[in-house]
Formats: structure tokens, C-alpha cells, sequence
């Protein structure tokens, strides 16, 4: 008990420094990277040209888009178009379909697609409200989300005692994240009004993770590889540990246990680290579903790479890559489930830490 | 790179989407789904409880029962070994009994045939002095039946008389 504990220190610490490490990181690398935006020119000449290239196909399909792309069919994509709301403050709320953008080949209402986004013409500003690929499939994972839960939860009101079909799925999932994560990081006493956010954050990020993982149709976009979603859910466990946190909390941050002098290194890093706490969150969900989504897709663009080199070549490659996606897809089928237990469990430790109790403050702090 | 910037309209729908979830999930399934947990770890604890309960109840009858039934049996030994030895003294009272009659009755026999025998003797005794003094008068009468004879005896007698 007490080593679980320790342990769960330490991941957590770790967690926090790390964070701090990927948060420069990552400033440094969008920086480097917001310069070429010509280079994206030039690999859609080189599309056109017919050749492969593996970072673009990879890209294309990590980002959000406003088209849902199922396949391309003699050089053109086949896609499922999204609807595109846009607001502004001199043309009000606009809607359109986005298969007029034509893939980014036409404009319409005076806003055209650029590199995937919406661009208007005569540079107004606008906030782009759309059904994205992101949006759509998180809506259609909410959808079976909560028929399943709907359907489980009928079953409990019945209150027959067997468990039947996803509610057999359900229960121990249910069970562990009550007893194996809020129970000892929240507290016997006070867990029970986490439990809905908790048992949510767990069975939304699951449900989109498993979704992502499906090649085709409905699966396939990357909500929870995507920050802005994570960002969302991390926001909303920032706001939570704030609003339930009491004097000690704040105490152990401002006020905490040490010599005084110390307090200049120690208070600025405690600061930070209530701010570091949910940015980790939302960089580790964001990085591993990404990281497994480009893993998957760099293995597919092999078999093209080799392709273009010789069709033999191509077709040798196909079996390795498919065997290497095989085992691919059972490791993020692990992650999928090993990144929703995360965050809803380090969730419930922000939750549990935010209300610190006077005789537990000081060995809180090692 | 905009794979990091988070795009508005996503934050925007994400948000609604998952307050909204968060909201009806947390009011119409969460909520009767962990009470119906709730309610059905109580049952099973109270279930178990019961059981144990109940199992100790039954130990205990089973242990009263135990007891009856080991006094039941004492009492019936008692009581058996009660009857042997009441049968056994009726047994040696009414052998004791019919002895001392048998022994009664014989020597009552005995005396019986004493005083017959002794009756028997008496007259046999009688009888034979009747007979003897029939014969001997038979013999008289038939001796002194003439004078000579009855003289000789005189004098024999008398003879027999002066000596003294």
C-alpha cells in the first residue's frame, strides 16, 4: 500500500519534469516549423506529379479536416463532406457544405482551403465553428457511447443481477475505476462526487482512442490525438482541482514545509506545477495517441515507398509491414485502454491532492 | 506547426460535447448505475452477514440437537440398565421364593412321610403283637389242651418259683 503510493509519487513526479521538458520542446518545434509554409506547396506539386509522399499521407490523416477522406479513386479523393460553420462579426453565421471548397481546388463565400484550413480571401477575421473530421467522429463516439451506457444503465434499473451483454464490458471497468483509482487517490470519504467526471473522462477518451484505431469508415480520425481536445479535457480537470481544493492546498504551495530560504526555488516550482499538472495530461494523451496514429501510418507508407522503387519490392514489404502493423495495432489497442486509465487516474490524484489535510501536508511533500 | 495549435472551433465542439456528455451521463446513467452497485454490494454483505448468522444459529442447534440427543441416549441407558436390574432382582426374588417353597414343600413331604411311616410302624407294631399273642394263645390252647401237660407246667413253674 504504502509502496503503491510512493510509486505513484514518483510517476507522478516524473510526469511533472517531463512535462516541463516536452512543454519547451514542443514551443521550439512549432516555432521552427511555422516558417516553410511553401514547402507544403511544393508536396502538393509533388502529389500531383504521382509521387508518394509518406509525410504528407501521414499528416493528412493525423490533422483534422473538413472532409472525411475514405479513399481516392483514379487519382481523386472519395470523401465524405462535412458541414463548414463559420462565424464573423460582419457576415454573421455562415454554412455551407465543404465539398465546395473542391479539396481545396475552389472558393466559396469568399473563403478557400489552405493546406486544410479556411482561409478568407480578403483576410477578415472569422472563427471557424465546422463539423471537422474530429468533431464527427467524437460526436459519433459519444452517440455509441451513450447507448451503451444508456443500455447498461436500463439493465441496472432493473436491477436483475445478471450482467448481460456490454453491461458485462461495463461493470468491472466501472468497479475498477471506483475502487482501484478513485478509492485510494480521491479518499473513502470524498470520491463519490468525482465519480461521474472520472468514470466519463475514462469511457470518452476510451471510446475515442478504440474509434481512432479503425482503419476505415467511421473510425480513423485522431480526437484524442489531437490537442485541442486534450487541452479540453485537461482544462476541465484544471478547473475541477481548483474548485475543490481547500486552505492546506494552497498552503503547501505558498507556504510550503521547508527552511524559508528555500522558498525561491520552491514556490515558483509549485506554482508552475499546478499549471504543469494538467498541461501533462493533456501532452501525454495528445503524444501517445499521435505518436501510435503516425507509427501505424509510417508502417503503411512503406509498402509505397518500396512500391515506387520496384512492385516486387512492394509487395515483399507488404507482408512485413502488415505484420508489423498487426502488432502495432494490438500495442495501441493496450495504449488505447492504458492512456484513458491514466489520465482519469492522475486525474483523480489532482482531485485527491487538491484538498491536503494538516497532518498529512508534510509527508505529502517528499 | 499546427498539429500542436489548438484549433478554436475543435476546443468549441469538444467542450460542448463533453460537458454535455458529462452532464447526461452523470445524471441518467452514472448515477443509477452506481447505486445499483451500491445496493447490490449491501445486499451481498448483508447476504453474507445473514448466512454467517444463520450458519451460526444452525451450529448452535446442531450443538443443542447433539446434546439432546447424548442425554437422550444416557437417560436410555439408564433407564435399560434400570429394567435389567429390576428384572434381574424379580428374577432372583421369585428363584429365592420358589426355593425356600420347593424346600418347604419337601420337607413338609418328609415330615409327612415320617409320620406315616412312623404311623405305619406303629400299627405294624400292634398288629404283629396281636398276631404273636393269637399264635402264642393258639399255641397255649393247643399245648394245655390235656391234664398232663398243664400239671408239668404247673410244676415247672413251680419249680422255677421256689429256687427264689
Amino acid at each position: 500500500m504504502k509502496s503503491s503510493v510512493k510509486s505513484r509519487k514518483f510517476i507522478n513526479k516524473f510526469f511533472k519534469y517531463f512535462g516541463v521538458l516536452v512543454f519547451f520542446t514542443t514551443f521550439s518545434v512549432a516555432k521552427a516549423e511555422h516558417e516553410p509554409t511553401h514547402e507544403a506547396v511544393s508536396e502538393h506539386q509533388a502529389k500531383a506529379e504521382g509521387k508518394f509522399k509518406p509525410g504528407e499521407m501521414i499528416f493528412d490523416h493525423i490533422k483534422d479536416g473538413h472532409d472525411w477522406h475514405l479513399w481516392d479513386y483514379n487519382g481523386h479523393p472519395v470523401s465524405i463532406s462535412l458541414p463548414v460553420i463559420i462565424y464573423s462579426s460582419n457576415k454573421g453565421v455562415e454554412c455551407f457544405s465543404s465539398s465546395h471548397f473542391e479539396h481545396g481546388h475552389a472558393s466559396h463565400n469568399g473563403y478557400k482551403l489552405v493546406d486544410k484550413k479556411i482561409v478568407a480571401e480578403d483576410g477578415h477575421k472569422f472563427y471557424d465553428l465546422s463539423i471537422t473530421k474530429n468533431v464527427a467522429s467524437m460526436l459519433l463516439g459519444v452517440f455509441l457511447l451513450l447507448i451503451a451506457v444508456f443500455y447498461a444503465a436500463a439493465r441496472y434499473k432493473k436491477n436483475s443481477g445478471k450482467l448481460y451483454g456490454v453491461q458485462s464490458f461495463l461493470e468491472p471497468v466501472i468497479l475498477f475505476i471506483r475502487d482501484d483509482v478513485a478509492k485510494p487517490s480521491i479518499g473513502e470519504k470524498r470520491y463519490a462526487r468525482f465519480m461521474p467526471f472520472l468514470l466519463t473522462v475514462f469511457f470518452f477518451i476510451l471510446i475515442n482512442n478504440l474509434m481512432g484505431l479503425i482503419p476505415i469508415f467511421p473510425g480513423g480520425a485522431n480526437v484524442t490525438g489531437n490537442i485541442a481536445v486534450t487541452m479540453v479535457l485537461a482544462v476541465i480537470v484544471f478547473i475541477i482541482t481548483t474548485f475543490s481544493t481547500n486552505g492546506g492546498y494552497w498552503k503547501h504551495i505558498f507556504l510550503p514545509p521547508v527552511p524559508i530560504p528555500m522558498y525561491i526555488i520552491i514556490v515558483p516550482i509549485e506554482i508552475l506545477g499546478v499549471f504543469l499538472k494538467p498541461l501533462v495530461l493533456m501532452i501525454r494523451l495528445f503524444a501517445n495517441i499521435t505518436a501510435g496514429h503516425i507509427i501505424i501510418l509510417g508502417f503503411f507508407s512503406l509498402i509505397f515507398i518500396f512500391g515506387e522503387m520496384s512492385k516486387p519490392l512492394g509487395y515483399g514489404v507488404t507482408v512485413l509491414s502488415v505484420a508489423f502493423n498487426l502488432a502495432m495495432n494490438c500495442l495501441e489497442l493496450l495504449v488505447a485502454f492504458l492512456q484513458a486509465y491514466v489520465f482519469t487516474l492522475l486525474a483523480a490524484m489532482y482531485f485527491g491532492q487538491a484538498k491536503v489535510e494538516h497532518h498529512h501536508g508534510e509527508a505529502d511533500h517528499l | 506547426m499546427d498539429l500542436v495549435t489548438p484549433g478554436l472551433g475543435l476546443v468549441v465542439w469538444a467542450t460542448v460535447v463533453f460537458l454535455t456528455l458529462l452532464f447526461i451521463l452523470g445524471k441518467f446513467a452514472w448515477k443509477p448505475i452506481l447505486n445499483a452497485l451500491n445496493e447490490r454490494e449491501q445486499k451481498i454483505t448483508d447476504s453474507l452477514e445473514l448466512a454467517d448468522r444463520t450458519r451460526r444459529e444452525m451450529e448452535n442447534i446442531k450443538a443443542d440437537n447433539e446434546k439432546m440427543l447424548k442425554e437422550a441416549s444416557i437417560e436410555r441407558d439408564k433407564i435399560l440398565k434400570e429394567a435389567k436390574e429390576m428384572r434381574d432382582s424379580i428374577v432372583a426374588t421369585a428363584k429365592k421364593s420358589a426355593d425356600e417353597e420347593g424346600r418347604r414343600m419337601i420337607a413338609q413331604a418328609k415330615d409327612s412321610i415320617e409320620k406315616e411311616k412312623s404311623a405305619a410302624m406303629a400299627e405294624l407294631k400292634n398288629l404283629s403283637a396281636t398276631i404273636g399273642v393269637e399264635i402264642a394263645e393258639k399255641i397255649l390252647r393247643k399245648k394245655l389242651e390235656s391234664n398232663t401237660e398243664q400239671d408239668a407246667l404247673i410244676a415247672d413253674y413251680i419249680n422255677h418259683l421256689n429256687l427264689n
